[in-house]
């Protein structure tokens, strides 16, 4: 390719032989008839896909908001009679109050603590050299490929045998729902943090040594810090992966000696809808599913930039 | 400087090591034993049996039924998801209009993948229930509301959906319906993250592809997507761990969790069968190790397949 006038020729076959800017520039808007056809094109579809999205969304909200007899009778609109609320308070005290309290019970501490034991052992994999380094590390990897249904029956038979030592441990106990979290969130957040922390300097750990700090002051103080992107990435997928989790807690938090279940958000809807708990009480069940959905919405999209990259990022490490 | 490193080492690998141990490592060792017995799971009584149940699971017609339909989802779902996020992501980046600056992305782009991605944050409970409500097989389901109001499907004889047994193209129709759901779930994310590729390649790559005269079509697949290959092959990789785990939506939309007539089995739906309904743990711990193995083999052909020389830029 010689010069830029040449190859723009080529470019617009069908345009006018190129003069000055102003006129290669129209003529590239005459040329761009199939241009604009596929920008039209371009738009309509992504149109259908995002009504496609929404649509469904919009439809469970709204039908959360009608009485219902409306839900039977005029399933397929959008607009509400009048506002009925109280779909929203009665599915509230009929249970979703407490999956609510109960997931933020747990996930405080499992989140918390699967960030701070994951990136305390990728550290110590990524920065260390010792014997049965890789061993370790290579455990931690091999339970991303593992299924999870392969450790069902005997984890369900351990915690029930726990139930005897050490209740506290047993069955339907956050403190079990918020240690099997952690343990199975480890895999992922330590292969995660030590790819991070193995693209961090050595100089400024170095530094602080000299400067005195101890192996762990340094961690904390120095190294932490400065894996805040990592941290934000895997903080969010552990949160929405633990927000979401609903095999673990309806394996695990089972009703023992008569003991009401401690159900999670997404264990408590599954039960609802398979089990038809609402009895026909479809605009509750709408409310209860319009609950779950919305606090998480919001806050994608307040932070969807962080979201999207830290979901990616995810997957692209 | 190595004074304490083997407290400090031991110090901060301790505990999520001894955690890790109890919950994951250890019931996954104890299943491979289970699989080697009778153990019914609520006795006592064990009685080791060798590779019995292994050779019975070869001839178990419902674990046939599940491995087919598990296959299944491991190709429609990675290629329809992938087809249709690379479509969008390409409408999305090349769809707009062209100007002296070359060809833009489409007018309010960012909008739209705010939109897309909103199911990925989701849970798969609420998306599973949402589309329960969709697929209800009475005129108040959502598709068969709106399909019986323009006179496409007959109010006495609405479509069945995940009751549906019958077969389509030779699948159950169940797992059609189920693979939409995952279609529909997984594009908005593979698409951002095709968007994101598409944007890292380096803007001198296309100028050269114009500058030799492709058009947007031609640059699209000559140039973008051969360079996408590295992430498409991830996409594929992860796609098939999400194949391999459709339970959810078995679980909450199918009868019987599996039904109709077992038409929606996949292996976790056989494994919690035979566990926790026929109280079989021994033969169900057999089943998860064969599911193991199957991902296991699947991830090292996967990730053989995929391997290719990298282009650095």
């Amino acid at each position: 390719m010689s010069t830029v006038t040449h190859t723009s020729d080529q470019r617009r076959p069908g345009a006018t032989p190129p003069a000055g800017p102003a006129e290669d520039r129209r003529a590239r808007a005459a040329g761009g008839i199939g241009g604009r056809i596929f920008n039209g094109f371009s738009h309509l579809f992504l149109v259908v896909w995002a009504v496609m999205v929404i649509y469904p969304l919009l439809w469970v909200v709204m039908s959360a908001l009608k009485t219902d007899s409306e839900v039977i009778r005029e399933p397929l609109s959008l607009i509400p009679k009048s506002l009925q609320w109280d779909n929203f308070a009665r599915a509230w005290s009929a249970g979703i109050d407490s999956f609510f309290l109960n997931t933020l019970l747990v996930l405080v501490f499992s989140v918390t603590l699967t960030m701070l034991l994951g990136s305390m052992a990728a550290y110590a994999l990524a920065r260390y050299e010792f014997r049965g380094n890789r061993l370790i590390y290579w455990m931690f990897l091999s339970g991303l490929t593992l299924p999870i249904y392969l450790a069902a029956v005997p984890l369900f038979k351990g915690v029930y045998n726990m139930n005897v030592v050490f209740p506290l441990l047993g069955p339907n106990k956050h403190l079990t729902l918020i240690l099997v979290y952690v343990a199975w969130s480890l895999s992922f957040t330590v292969f995660f943090m030590h790819s991070f922390f193995r693209t961090l300097p050595d100089s400024i750990a170095e530094a602080a040594m000299v400067d005195g700090a101890t192996h762990t002051r340094t961690f904390f103080s120095v190294m932490l810090p400065m894996a805040k992107p990592g941290l934000i990435s895997i903080g969010i997928f552990n949160v929405l992966g633990q927000w979401n989790q609903w095999y673990l807690p309806t394996l695990l938090m089972q009703s023992v000696a008569g003991e009401p279940k401690h159900q999670v958000i997404a264990q408590g809807l599954i039960e609802l809808s398979v089990n038809q708990g609402y009895k026909s009480d479809w605009s509750g069940l709408f409310a209860g599913v319009t609950m779950a959905m919305l606090p998480v919405l919001i806050v994608y999209v307040v932070f969807q930039r962080q979201v999207q990259s830290g979901l990616t990022a995810g997957v692209s490490k | 400087m190595r004074h304490g490193v083997a407290r400090f080492v031991t110090g901060f690998l301790a505990l999520p090591v001894a955690l890790y141990l109890f919950y994951v490592v250890w019931p996954f060792v104890q299943a491979a034993g289970y699989s080697l017995t009778d153990w019914g799971g609520y006795s006592d009584s064990q009685r080791f049996v060798g590779l019995d149940n292994y050779v019975r699971l070869l001839s178990d017609e419902l674990i046939r039924k599940a491995f087919w339909h598990n296959v299944f989802f491991l190709v429609t779902v990675p290629l329809f998801t992938i087809a249709l996020a690379l479509f969008l992501a390409f409408l999305l980046n090349v769809g707009g209009r062209e100007d002296r600056a070359g060809i833009r992305g489409v007018f309010g782009s960012a909008l739209y993948k705010v939109i897309f991605f909103f199911p990925q944050v989701l849970s798969l409970v609420v998306i599973a229930v949402m589309w329960q409500q969709i697929y209800r097989t009475d005129s108040q389901g959502l598709i068969n509301g709106l399909l019986i109001k323009i006179g496409l499907v007959d109010a006495d004889n609405p479509i069945a959906f995940t009751a549906d047994p019958e077969p389509f193209l030779g699948i159950p129709a169940v797992l059609w319906w189920l693979l939409l759901i995952a279609v529909w779930s997984g594009a908005g994310f593979y698409m951002v993250l095709f968007s994101a590729a598409m944007q890292s390649i380096p803007k001198d790559i296309y100028e050269a592809a114009i500058l030799d005269g492709a058009g947007r079509f031609h640059t699209f697949f000559r140039v973008t997507l051969p360079l996408l290959r590295d992430t498409i092959s991830v996409a594929w990789v992860y796609l098939g761990f999400i194949a391999l785990d459709m339970y959810a939506l078995v679980f909450v939309m199918t009868p019987s969790q599996g039904g109709p007539n077992h038409a929606s089995e996949i292996f976790a739906s056989v494994i919690q069968f035979n566990a926790f309904q026929k109280g079989q743990f021994g033969y169900a711990c057999a089943i998860a190790v064969a599911l193991a193995i199957f991902t296991i083999l699947l991830a090292a052909v996967q990730l053989r397949i995929t391997r290719r020389e990298r282009i650095e830029f």
